[in-house]
């Protein structure tokens, strides 16, 4: 079986499911519009200072959410004995990865493309600069939180406590990732300073840690 | 123990009542900042120790993965948790002295966020030790040693350009531009000082914890007989 074959087959079964039960993308939902309702009782921004803190509360929020979705990625394949089934199966472990990351990457793409407008009606969001970049921003860092997430997650499946490790590793690891998602995002909403750095940047984080992930999968996978 | 490593311990104790010495009688006092400078004998060295420590630790967790002997996985357990400890020093030090000199205890600076991550990342790496179960937890912890060590240079780089675009208030010149020959004389002693007490520290921890293993692998292997019986 080759790569390609496998990721597309998991991807699809994983969409699927995803299509019938909506678990991940409502739990994401309703966990982000409560974290909007929350920050605008804790902040109760002018349009001005919603500028100015809005990159940090969209942020915080998507992550937090993807948190909630990265959970349950690996949740399922635990029951029935998928995930051993997989590892005896020839199947690549890569191609598995890469299934589950692409997998919440959509799924965190679709959160934000549907909370955006919610953002911009409750904080009163106009941006100055060119307000395209804001999608290579989500884009770049969105990968950079999942591709991350989907690894650690795997790795927090096997602990003790499942749920609470993932954040716990999760965090500190994305702190870069996360400084140049607000930081872009704060640039281009006031246009005060360009956010290309960080978009740079965003993309060698993308870059090494993926390449890092699939190195270091199969050993996880494999981990006894 | 051995006598090699008793001699060790000896020399080491009397280096650092040396350095000590050197640090707090012989080195010059400081003129604008006074005694308080004399914090940087200690923070400095803290930092190194630290930072060796969380190197060592990444090459023993590739060669944990590369070649898998619970020896490697051992020396990373040791290191990383000495250089938390060294870590955890440099984070308390530090402080101590900006406080009179900078009139702030904390500011958001390059090399004090990157630090503080980096603490961050191998705590959450003793904390994965902790709670990952059984033979899992040396791979688990490998991996994450890891992905750790490759995000320290990344943090540091964008933390810098961070500050650089807003620039923090209160960040003087760094304090090794001139130093007196007397307080590098010092210094030195001191970075030697600690070099050893770390290393001691890692032996110690590492000598622990492969007996750790061998109580845990003797309490499986009875309960395997148990279980046979």
């Amino acid at each position: 079986m080759s790569s390609l074959t496998v990721t597309r087959a998991t991807l699809w079964k994983d969409l699927r499911m995803e299509w019938r039960s909506k678990d991940a993308i409502n739990s994401m939902l309703f966990f982000s519009l409560l974290v909007v309702v929350i920050f605008s009782f804790a902040f109760n921004p002018t349009a001005e200072e919603s500028r100015l803190i809005a990159g940090g509360l969209i942020w915080v929020a998507f992550l937090f959410a993807a948190v909630v979705a990265l959970n349950q990625t690996w949740a399922r394949e635990l029951r029935n004995q998928v995930l051993d089934a997989y590892r005896v199966s020839p199947a690549p472990p890569n191609a598995l990865f890469l299934a589950k990351a692409l997998g919440n990457f959509l799924f965190v793409v679709i959160l934000e493309a549907l909370m955006a407008p919610l953002f911009v009606v409750f904080y009163q969001l106009r941006s100055v600069g060119p307000a395209w970049q804001l999608v290579v921003v989500a884009l770049l860092g969105t990968w950079a939180l999942v591709v991350n997430g989907t690894f650690f997650a795997a790795m927090s499946i096997r602990t003790r406590s499942r749920e609470i490790m993932l954040p716990l590793i999760l965090f500190p690891i994305s702190i870069p990732a996360l400084l140049a998602m607000v930081d872009s995002t704060t640039g281009i909403l006031t246009g005060e300073f360009s956010p290309d750095f960080w978009i740079k940047m965003l993309l060698v984080y993308d870059v090494i840690f993926t390449a890092v992930c699939l190195l270091l999968f199969e050993s996880v996978l494999n981990a006894e | 123990m051995k006598p090699l490593s008793i001699l060790f311990i000896v020399f080491t104790l009397a280096l650092l009542g040396f350095s000590t010495y050197q640090a707090l009688v012989v080195a010059p006092t400081e003129q604008t900042m006074g005694d308080v400078q004399r914090i940087f004998y200690y923070h400095v060295p803290s930092a190194w120790v630290a930072g060796l420590c969380f190197f060592v630790n990444f090459l023993a967790s590739v060669a944990y993965l590369v070649k898998r002997g619970s020896n490697v996985d051992a020396l990373a357990a040791a290191s990383a948790e000495v250089g938390v400890v060294f870590c955890t020093i440099v984070l308390i030090t530090g402080p101590i002295w900006a406080r009179p000199v900078w009139g702030i205890w904390w500011t958001w600076d390059a090399r004090l966020t990157t630090t503080l991550v980096l603490w961050l990342i191998y705590v959450s790496y003793l904390i994965l030790r902790r709670f990952a179960s059984g033979s899992q937890t040396q791979v688990l912890s490998a991996v994450l040693a890891i992905f750790g060590f490759v995000d320290v240079p990344i943090v540091y780089m964008s933390i810098r350009w961070f500050r650089t675009q807003h620039p923090s208030p209160v960040m003087g010149g760094g304090e090794n531009s001139g130093l007196d020959p007397v307080m590098l004389h010092a210094f030195f002693w001191n970075l030697l000082a600690f070099t050893c007490v770390g290393i001691i520290l890692v032996a110690a921890r590492y000598h622990l914890q492969k007996m750790e293993n061998q109580v845990e692998s003797a309490h499986a292997q009875l309960a395997l007989q148990g279980g046979a019986r």
